[in-house]
């Protein structure tokens, strides 16, 4: 495995990183003194470093180059551990189970802090559910898809302010306008894809966001809304702990109820025709598929989760503005469904999770914080480029149909 | 009897370029109809005119189902024309790669069931039954076929000649009652193209499709055939059955040039 070839690349590669980095990391002008010190052990440890690096990434490589060599061939492709793991009820079940106890109890063992970010990684789970839809199933890149999230959010603050609805009547209310503004989207791009069809829903997302920051007398432009109530439970007054954990509970039935219907759709007709999209257009439409109807009804059933997780961040943070609906958080979500494993429902819910948690509980790194998130992204998509979980196509048996045919 | 296609005038310009020049076409009932030329010469441009995919600047196109009224199809979609009951398969195989053959010929199915959003999310019983039925009737026809062995493989990972096999399938799947075929042997070994040929003429007898054909080999194509067209840069040169096609001169210049004295 470990070759003289690769220690003398490693080497080649410590010495050019060294050669890069003298100035800045070697040479130091004491502007006090006016001397020059020179740092030289920090050189050696750059050398160090970028050869330890370097070596371990080589290996990582080799071996990843080798596992896909001896899957060919095999001739069988290895099917996952996670899904392995999923398929077998002696695990599946002490999991499930361990699980739904965890889910449980959580916000009543964790404190206030732990549970609140928990309830943000479940309005991304819901989140990148929905644009798993669209990019995942029906192959949309959408960019602009926190456009909905706006919509979801801005109807439930707008709505509550003049009219004074509830939280439980705005949860419908957003999805449906969510949904309309999905197919309002689908319209105009109903002939773009790839790129294109990127650029284009990037600018959408910019131009409800920009009409937000703008339009003083319907959105309150950049001072955004206040004391939007949280959620109410039969008029019962609620601490601040108390309704935390309500969200909370709410979130989780919402992201249950997600993961149902996104199942559902997946196993359907209109799911099938969602993924035939994806694969080929042109083939898709000569098959019989109506291309507009299908592209319309992914844009739509994705925007309308985002317009529920949109209603739910509006009355958990009780202020919004448009700056949480910036491109970044485009970004994020997509990442939730690239990274977690597109068309997959258990790599976004995994991904989200990730994406999530992991920069909060980073923060003991502070400054590096996003240097190592960003050096985790970059891995993951080196080593795993499907994602944590790859999308499984379901598997039908068909042992003994010939006699249920017949009978 | 009534042609089944009827196509009169068919004329499509890309820009100044005539790609199909005043083409007069028809199959009838339970006819096997080939439609040969060179390179380039516009017989797929004829194929994605007649199913929708380009809208041709002149002319007219009919489908008759047999017993039925004719229905033109200018201005329709693809995806209305294969409702219709015109299925076609493509000359660089277009399938869906990252699905399993299954899916691949339910996806064919699609046209004929009904679930929408809601019936997709509750499940009443009728996309219950639906559902189990596309299953069914999906997996008859890849025993129909002979395709049952690869039934949960992703389509990508199909010999070259069962790849060719499972568009006939999924575009049977459509129920069409005219099936185009865009060069189904190319490839194919000479083992593979014998099979395609017995395939063809039982899709023939068994489903009552009528078969047009665009192909390249032409021991298939005479074997098969009832009534041959020749196109050559884009005009219609010859018409008939395949004994007038080989001895007519026209078809014989398109294809081996011209003598250099004549």
């Amino acid at each position: 495995m470990i070759t003289l070839q690769e220690i003398k690349k490693s080497f080649l590669v410590s010495l050019w990183f060294m050669f890069l980095t003298f100035p800045i990391m070697v040479i130091k002008v004491n502007t006090i003194e006016q001397t020059i010190e020179w740092r030289w052990w920090w050189m050696a440890a750059v050398g160090l470093g970028a050869f330890v690096l370097s070596f371990f990434w080589r290996i990582a490589i080799a071996r990843k180059e080798a596992g896909k060599k001896k899957a060919e061939v095999s001739g069988e492709e290895k099917i996952a551990l996670i899904p392995r793991l999923m398929s077998n009820p002696r695990f599946y079940i002490p999991g499930l189970v361990a699980t739904v106890a965890l889910v449980v109890i959580f916000p009543f063992v964790f404190s206030m802090y732990q549970t609140n970010i928990l309830i943000t990684a479940l309005i991304y789970v819901v989140v990148g559910l929905g644009l798993n839809i669209v990019v995942g199933l029906a192959g949309l890149l959408d960019l602009g898809y926190v456009a909905f999230y706006a919509v979801g959010a801005y109807s439930y603050a707008l709505l509550n302010y003049h009219f004074g609805v509830t939280f439980w009547m705005a949860l419908p209310i957003g999805a449906l306008l969510a949904f309309l503004f999905g197919i309002m989207l689908g319209f105009p791009v109903l002939r773009l894809r790839g790129d294109y069809l990127a650029i284009v829903t990037l600018g959408f997302g910019e131009i409800i966001r920009l009409v937000l920051e703008n339009w003083n007398a319907f959105s309150f432009g950049p001072s955004g809304i206040a004391n939007i109530p949280k959620p109410g439970l039969f008029g019962l007054k609620l601490s601040l702990q108390q309704s935390s954990i309500f969200i909370y509970f709410v979130m989780i039935g919402l992201a249950l109820m997600t993961i149902f219907v996104v199942r559902r759709l997946q196993d359907s007709r209109i799911g099938r025709a969602w993924i035939a999209l994806r694969e080929d257009e042109v083939a898709c439409q000569a098959m019989g598929i109506d291309k507009t109807r299908t592209k319309l009804s992914a844009f739509a059933m994705g925007a309308t989760w985002a317009g529920m997780g949109g209603v739910v961040f509006a009355a958990k943070t009780t202020f919004i503005n448009p700056t949480s609906f910036t491109i970044w958080e485009s970004v994020i979500i997509l990442c939730v469904v690239v990274l977690g494993g597109m068309g997959s429902i258990l790599g976004v819910i995994i991904g989200a999770l990730v994406l999530i948690l992991l920069p909060e509980y980073l923060r003991a790194f502070s400054e590096y914080r996003m240097l190592v998130f960003g050096a985790l992204l970059v891995m993951m998509m080196v080593f795993r480029p499907g994602g944590i979980v790859s999308g499984v196509r379901r598997i039908y048996k068909f042992e003994g149909l010939q006699n249920k045919v017949d009978s | 009897m009534k042609p089944v296609l009827d196509v009169n005038q068919l004329t499509m310009d890309f820009g100044g370029l005539r790609a199909l020049d005043h083409i007069d076409l028809q199959v009838h009932p339970g006819e096997i109809v080939a439609l040969i030329g060179p390179n380039g010469a516009g017989k797929t441009t004829f194929f994605n005119c007649i199913t929708g995919i380009y809208a041709p600047t002149k002319g007219d196109m009919f489908l008759t189902r047999p017993q039925g009224e004719p229905k033109r199809l200018n201005g329709l979609k693809p995806n209305r024309v294969t409702e219709r009951g015109m299925a076609r398969t493509f000359q660089n195989i277009r399938l869906f790669q990252n699905m399993t053959v299954l899916e691949n010929v339910m996806i064919g199915r699609h046209c004929r069931l009904h679930t929408g959003i809601p019936g997709a999310i509750f499940r009443p019983p009728a996309s219950r039954r639906e559902e189990k039925e596309v299953v069914a009737d999906s997996y008859a026809m890849l025993e129909k076929i002979g395709l049952t062995r690869y039934v949960n493989e992703f389509a990508k990972n199909l010999p070259y000649g069962a790849q060719r096999r499972l568009e006939i399938a999924r575009a049977l799947a459509t129920e069409p009652f005219l099936l185009l075929l865009d060069e189904p042997a190319a490839g194919m070994n000479a083992q593979e193209t014998k099979a395609l040929d017995e395939l063809i003429l039982r899709l023939r007898s068994d489903m009552k499709v009528s078969i047009l054909l665009i192909e390249h080999d032409m021991k298939l194509v005479m074997s098969l055939s009832d009534r041959i067209y020749v196109v050559d840069y884009g005009k219609k040169i010859a018409e008939g059955n395949p004994e007038e096609i080989k001895s007519n001169p026209a078809v014989i210049k398109a294809y081996l040039g011209e003598d250099i004295d004549a």
